[in-house]
């Protein structure tokens, strides 16, 4: 260790954080500085994304969709629109395009270039939507993806994969799992997982 | 990939998270263009994945942090000597602070 302390501590001084860590806080003094970002506007960003926004809103959407047929006219024709009703609103200005699962059609996101992701409905990607394996295979063999996901579809049904751009994000609206009639909204928001909306998965069936 | 990993936290360590909203708040604030981003971030992860497979994790993150310093390195609102300046400046901090004392850079 490059000091000479002679506490019995193991820590005398702070702890050095992690490299990238200090990378950042160098950025974050810099662009304070001179007046280029504004901490309580990042502060506000990190309390949205770790506390408040998740999949849980997306399920929302997907759930009064289930139950609310203008709902879902609505949704599919203008996403943002219809989150707004709910009052769920992107930051960026980016444009959220609902795709509904059918029996005839299976919808999967990916996004090739980096990870663009529907984040004011789902938060943070996961790890896997992130890796390269997943960028790159999703596109080129959906159906092998989607079983090691677990999920296996009827062969009759196509897969539409949909790669998400900088202004373009993906909601997939899963399929109304059987036996979910008569469940209030929040039953059946809560059968509404994370993966059933970015086409990696299928909505639960009722407990 | 693995379809049974827990979502868990959004975020694996703290910088992360503070990358990621350091990034939005630039955005927002018109420092760039979100598009901007998402290509400078593209060609990154390209070059890198190239190398080896990324997982999607600290990785991932680390590939943020490189876009996300050229960006602000060729913008001129961070350049590369400035920024390596500051991060040295914080360590300094973090070693001269007495353990639980708040870490404060020196004047």
């Amino acid at each position: 260790m490059p000091h000479d302390h002679s506490h019995d501590d193991d820590h005398p001084h702070a702890l050095l954080p992690p490299e990238p860590a200090l990378r950042v806080k160098a950025l974050q003094t810099i662009l304070v500085g001179k007046g280029l970002v504004d901490p309580e506007a990042m502060e506000a960003i990190l309390e949205t994304y770790e506390r408040k926004v998740g999949p849980h809103l997306g399920a929302q959407v997907v759930a009064r969709a289930w139950v609310d047929p203008a709902f879902r006219g609505r949704l599919l024709a203008d996403a943002n629109a219809a989150m707004a009703e709910l009052g769920i609103a992107g930051r960026q200005g980016e444009h959220v395009v609902a795709v509904e699962n059918t029996a005839g059609t299976h919808n999967m996101v990916v996004c090739t270039l980096c990870s663009c992701y529907p984040w004011p409905l789902l938060g943070i990607p996961p790890a896997w939507y992130k890796s390269d394996a997943y960028r790159a295979r999703a596109v080129r063999e959906p159906r092998r993806v989607l079983a090691e996901f677990g999920v296996t579809l009827p062969e009759g049904t196509k897969v539409r994969v949909w790669d998400s751009t900088a202004e373009v994000r993906y909601l997939v609206v899963p399929m109304r799992p059987e036996g979910s009639e008569g469940l209030d909204l929040a039953a059946l928001a809560a059968l509404v997982t994370r993966d059933s909306m970015i086409g990696t998965g299928l909505a639960g069936a009722p407990a | 990939m693995s379809a049974t990993r827990s979502p868990a936290a959004p975020f694996e360590e703290p910088w992360q998270a503070e990358l990621f909203a350091l990034t939005v708040a630039l955005g927002e604030a018109g420092v760039f263009g979100w598009p901007d981003w998402t290509s400078a971030f593209g060609a990154t992860l390209k070059t890198r994945g190239a190398a080896r497979a990324l997982d999607g994790g600290a990785d991932y993150y680390a590939a943020w942090l490189e876009t996300l310093e050229g960006l602000l390195d060729r913008a001129g609102s961070a350049p590369r000597a400035e920024a390596a300046a500051m991060r040295d400046r914080w360590a300094a901090a973090y070693l001269a602070t007495p353990h639980g004392a708040p870490v404060r850079l020196s004047p």
